[in-house]
């Protein structure tokens, strides 16, 4: 299809051309276009459905305020919905659809809601889905949901990546049009770190649409000029395609980096967007202006544009977005666009001008605009012929980042528009437009004046340079919101389908504050926020409740500005690379024989390693554990985090911490310990070696690593800074293994050059020892239940010393056994762990209340005997089986006396951990029990409605291995 | 320290990693020794005195200094990270301990750390879209703890093009994965 609508000039390529499809049709573009120009170029003004009435629309703008022109962008995992037209930049190849429509745009089903608007007023759904009350939530949302929702989403994983960043500068310029460009330069030729950020992909602002002088020459000519001498500047970063989303503390703000949306794909490696944070010391919001439409009746035709946009698509794209246009204002600033239309060669046949008494008050046209109805200051009506109506209704300042921090715009008389008020953001302060300065000599003098400004306040010279000359018109604007006239809908906010009869009804429903009549009406919800019609909405409230506009007041605005894409704020952390992963020292081995792993916290652990003939996960750790018990096992426990405590007060430090006494334990011995928190609820438990005089080696729960070293951090900073107590992690520096079973002493003896007999390395003994003249440490420790030890080396040689292990203690068939088989051997031996230190439990509940010192003070150990807590029949851990040994037993399943009913009232506790005992021969329990100590031997029911499961089971001690301990000592 | 024990690096390797990827290359430091030195409560003098004699650096906040055999960077107050080369190092801790005596708490940590050199004619385009730290202001020498991608590192500036980042040792396949996409990204 031929490019129609185009007219001379603007900024586009034209010696080249981009081929794109919308809506399946092929058409042809420029480079420089935007989706929207190219579409209005090749004569396609209808572009949308819009949200509620699913009215065809074309663009109101050309910028990033459209509310009505939303497709879907590009296919596939690509796909993106609610894409502004107006600002997706043409690229060759580019697909875009419209949304919200069936079956087809010209043709939409659900065009029949527009026939039916009585019955879809503002709130509609509050007051007919009413009953059954049930049906809201199955049926009639869903319903809504779908008949309303705009774009869809393709659910293809999207194949692009999204990157997040840090930027420093001095000043942050929020906008590069002649106010940013002015306060660029002077705070760049100052010396001053300067980010210059504009979410358009051509810098400039209002100065590429318009064709007015700056300096003599074209004002887009000017724009370049600055640019050229800003890209020469290397304290100047000029960021295109940015938009500057939010301000957040600190001076702070983030902004959105489209890197690759111009390309069909992105270069290799490169990000589609990133998401940047910007820690600026000053900011100058240089934002311009939004135009406002005027409400009257069907204004939302396909062809009704804003006025300033329909210029800005004639100078800036050379497209005339009709062949015979009229203007409807009301201020001075339309008439700028008539004159520039005709002096494109347009035919502008009508310039309605409020100030005069003439007003549209009706148009006709279904998919694109064909007449206007006019009516003048005597109350003549006539309708005339056009195919485009640019519209003025003044312009709103683009105050929106300066209401991040809550500050409320105030209204400004002289622009008939909302200005930034006090208490902006600290240290963002706001020039040209955005601040009401709406000539091009205003925006460039408050650009220099407020950089000069924001680098005064940070200590910094800037020179104020002789401005360029520019038009300095005055605004004369005298406001006309609505047009009275008719009963028939006058648009108010586009994309969310509020009219001004949706005001009156708010109005009338007493939703008169304005953010009753937001939230009522749905005004400003949308992708745009209300960019165009949130003033006009408050306006007319203002009318309805002869209040003031300052009077009726405004709602504010959140971040982001504009929409940004899910996956931008994602980042790189997706898929495999959600989070960092933190490999074993064993990994490499584990891989190389297919184990299974399981993620704990970021680090991954070797769950089970089958050997060959083992189809089911219970054959490999049933091998393991009975492996283990039966000559040696072998388990990778680097992942329990390890703290070295050195000073002189390291063990009085850890009396404080540990419910038990440390300060006696001797050097070369090691001491399970509980740490409690506050509240007297055991936080972690482990082991502690006293490595030294003043050295000590604690071991924490793979999962309170981290959390208990801060707790250790801020007990030694806060609570006790004058204990002579220095902490690092050493979780990292050393891989260690556990090495249990009745051979595990003459495997290691196979390893290490030191003595490690009973007698020379007894039970619970710990120490340096020398493996082939390598450094290592040695902890004779057992969660098993087995003979075992920690042995440890600096973490380059675990893998080495796992292979040697196996390699010279072949003799005893040795096994390496994962967190699986560890689970078993922990459980039958009664060992608490992640099922009982669930942040509930007291040391009592867990079976080990004497180990809370009463001699001494410590963390937790006062509130841990509050009353309720020490109660006789509170819960106590108990080892649980059942009756029937090919009985299942199921973790969480809660205990019931024989013959009571499920209910709450009868509920005696609940089974923490369950694994299968290979060794027992069933499924084996730990549990919380009310009273547990006294009911060992008893029967009761373990019972799990969820599963359908009534098992009857014996309670027994936890210590359900070798209860007296015998083999651990041997 | 002879054994029979064969190393492997952070990343699983028996030799260290360098890769090229567009500007920057990576280097996996894998011969150096690093141990914390921490001075004891009330004992920062004697900790001064002991360093001087042994030519250990102990520069202030946010910095990092090289002797002649030694190098440290501070890490939190009256504590820092100790460097030196792991053949000739590799008992760090025991070393040091002897030398500073009970004026210090010192623990092995050269395990605990992935060491990657950093070499590109400019490192701001890379770790702009790693860290929060402002790369080109800071001097050469700045030493300081930093989050990448989720992990707490250690970033030293040695110059405009040279930097040495410390990333937890059992992470360092994540953190190389993220300083190759940034790389990409970046050149």
């Amino acid at each position: 299809m031929s490019q129609s609508h185009r007219i001379a000039g603007g900024q586009i390529e034209r010696s080249k051309t981009l081929r794109f499809h919308f809506d399946g049709l092929p058409y042809q573009g420029h480079p420089g276009d935007t989706l929207a120009s190219a579409l209005l170029a090749n004569g396609v003004q209808l572009m949308g459905r819009s949200f509620k009435y699913h009215r065809p629309r074309g663009p109101l703008s050309a910028g990033s305020e459209e509310p009505n022109a939303l497709v879907e962008l590009r296919t596939g995992g690509r796909q993106e919905p609610n894409t502004r037209a107006t600002v997706a930049e043409l690229y060759d190849g580019l697909e875009a659809k419209s949304q919200n429509r069936w079956p087809s745009l010209r043709f939409d089903a659900m065009g029949i809601n527009d026939r039916l608007s009585t019955f879809f007023a503002a709130g509609f759904y509050y007051k007919t889905f009413m009953w059954p009350k049930s049906f809201w939530e199955k049926l009639y949302e869903p319903i809504i949901r779908r008949a309303a929702g705009l774009g869809s989403v393709s659910r293809e994983e999207d194949p692009d990546e999204y990157e997040k960043g840090f930027l420093h500068c001095d000043l942050l310029v929020i906008g590069a049009g002649p106010a940013g460009l002015m306060a660029a330069l002077t705070a760049g030729r100052a010396g001053a770190r300067v980010v210059l950020a504009d979410e358009d992909f051509r810098m400039g602002g209002r100065l590429n649409a318009e064709t007015f002088a700056v300096g003599g020459k074209l004002g887009a000519d000017w724009a370049a000029g600055v640019l050229a001498e800003l890209s020469t500047l290397p304290n100047v970063r000029l960021m295109v395609r940015t938009t500057v989303i939010g301000a957040f503390d600190h001076g702070i703000y983030g902004a959105v980096e489209r890197v690759s949306d111009h390309l069909a794909v992105p270069m290799a490696g490169k990000p589609r967007q990133v998401l940047w944070r910007i820690y600026s010391k000053r900011a100058i919001l240089a934002a311009g202006a939004t135009e406002r439409p005027i409400a009257f009746e069907n204004n939302d035709r396909p062809g009704i544009m804003l006025a300033g946009s329909l210029r800005a698509y004639a100078n800036r794209w050379g497209v005339k977005a009709g062949e015979r246009v009229a203007v409807f204002t009301n201020n001075d600033d339309g008439l700028r666009t008539a004159a520039d239309l005709k002096a494109k060669g347009l035919e502008v046949v009508a310039v309605i001008d409020s100030r005069d008494g003439d007003e549209v008050i009706d148009t006709k046209g279904k998919l694109g605009l064909k007449s206007v109805t006019i009516r003048d200051s005597a109350g003549r009506t006539r309708t005339i012929g056009v195919d485009a109506l640019g519209v003025s209704g003044g312009w709103n300042p683009n105050v929106n980042v300066h209401s991040h921090h809550r500050s409320r715009p105030v209204w400004n008389e002289e622009i008939a528009g909302f200005v930034p008020g006090a208490d902006g953001p600290t240290g963002l302060l706001v020039a040209g437009a955005a601040a009401g300065g709406l000539s091009t000599h205003a925006a460039l003098a408050q650009g220099q004046a407020q950089a000069i400004a924001a680098l005064t306040d940070l200590g910094k010279t800037a020179k104020a340079d002789s401005l360029p000359e520019a038009e300095d018109a005055p605004v004369r604007v005298t406001p006309l919101w609505h047009v009275h006239h008719g009963k028939g809908r006058a648009w108010i906010d586009q994309q969310n389908d509020v009219t001004v009869k949706d005001v009156k009804l708010a109005h009338q429903e007493n939703f008169s504050s304005v953010e009753h009549l937001k939230r009522y009406t749905t005004l400003g919800m949308a992708t745009d926020q209300g960019k165009t019609g949130n003033v006009i909405g408050l306006a007319v409230m203002a009318e309805l409740t002869g209040r003031s506009i300052p009077e009726t007041g405004t709602t504010i605005y959140r971040p982001p500005y504009t929409p940004v894409a899910m996956g931008t704020l994602a980042g790189r952390s997706r898929g495999t690379e959600f989070k960092p992963t933190r490999l074993t020292p064993s990994h490499h081995w584990a891989v190389e024989q297919g184990a299974f792993f399981v993620e704990v916290g970021m680090w991954l652990r070797t769950q089970w390693v089958p050997k060959s003939g083992e189809t089911e996960w219970r054959q490999s750790v049933d091998r393991e554990v009975l492996a283990t018990r039966k000559s040696v096992g072998i388990c990778d426990v680097t992942t329990l985090g390890k703290i070295d405590i050195q000073g002189t007060d390291a063990g009085a430090f850890l009396d404080k911490v540990y419910a038990n006494t440390f300060s006696t334990v001797p050097v070369g011995k090691c001491r399970y310990g509980l740490v409690l928190r506050e509240d007297g609820m055991v936080f972690d438990d482990g082991t502690t070696a006293r490595m030294g005089e003043n050295e000590y080696v604690m071991t924490t729960t793979t999962a309170n690593a981290v959390t208990v070293f801060r707790h250790l951090e801020f007990c030694r900073q806060c609570l006790w800074p004058d204990m002579d107590v220095q902490l690092i992690s050493t979780t990292e520096a050393w891989a260690q293994f556990s090495v249990a079973g009745p051979n595990a002493r003459k495997l290691l003896e196979k390893v290490v050059d030191q003595d490690i007999s009973d007698a020379a390395f007894p039970y619970m003994g710990a120490g340096n020892i020398t493996v082939g003249g390598l450094r290592a440490r040695l902890f004779r420790i057992s969660f098993s239940g087995e003979l075992a030890y920690e042995i440890a080396v600096p973490t380059r040689y675990g893998d080495a010393l796992l292979r040697e292990m196996l390699a010279k203690g072949a003799e005893f068939d040795p096994v390496v056994y994962g967190t699986e088989a560890l689970g078993v051997m922990r459980i039958e031996k009664g060992h608490v762990a992640g099922g009982e230190l669930n942040g509930q439990s007291t040391a009592l509940n867990m079976g080990l209340g004497k180990m809370v010192s009463k001699k001494k003070d410590s963390i937790g150990m006062v509130l841990s005997q509050r009353e309720g807590m020490v109660e006789e029949n509170g819960y106590r851990l108990v080892g649980v089986k059942p009756v029937n040994p090919a009985a299942k037993l199921v973790a969480g399943s809660h205990f019931l006396e024989i013959g009571a009913a499920p209910v709450a009232a009868n509920d005696g506790g609940w089974l923490t951990s369950k694994v299968y005992s290979p060794h027992l021969g069933c499924d084996i329990a730990l549990g919380y029990l009310k009273g547990g100590d006294k009911k060992i031997g008893t029967r009761m029911r373990a019972v799990n409605l969820v599963g359908g499961l009534d098992t009857e089971v014996e309670i027994i001690s936890p210590h359900m291995f070798d209860p007296e301990g015998e083999r651990l000592r041997g | 320290m002879a054994n029979a024990l064969k190393a492997r690096t952070a990343l699983g390797a028996h030799d260290p990693l360098q890769v090229m990827v567009g500007a920057l290359v990576v280097t996996e430091r894998f011969d150096v020794a690093l141990a914390s030195v921490a001075a004891r409560r009330g004992r920062m003098g004697d900790l001064a005195k002991a360093a001087e004699t042994i030519g250990l650096p102990l520069p202030e906040a946010a910095r990092h200094a090289s002797g002649e055999v030694y190098a440290a960077f501070w890490t939190a107050p009256e504590m820092w990270l100790v460097e030196a080369p792991f053949a000739s190092h590799e008992l760090i801790a025991e070393v040091l301990k002897q030398a500073l005596g009970d004026a210090a708490s010192v623990t092995e940590q050269t395990d605990a750390w992935v060491a990657f050199d950093l070499l590109a004619p400019d490192l701001a385009p890379l770790l702009e879209r790693l860290c929060n730290v402002d790369f080109p202001a800071v001097v050469v020498g700045y030493a300081t703890r930093t989050m990448v991608e989720h992990l707490g590192c250690y970033l030293i500036k040695h110059g405009r093009g040279t930097a040495r980042l410390y990333g937890p040792r059992s992470s360092a396949k994540s953190l190389l994965h993220a300083l190759e996409a940034a790389a990409h990204s970046a050149w």
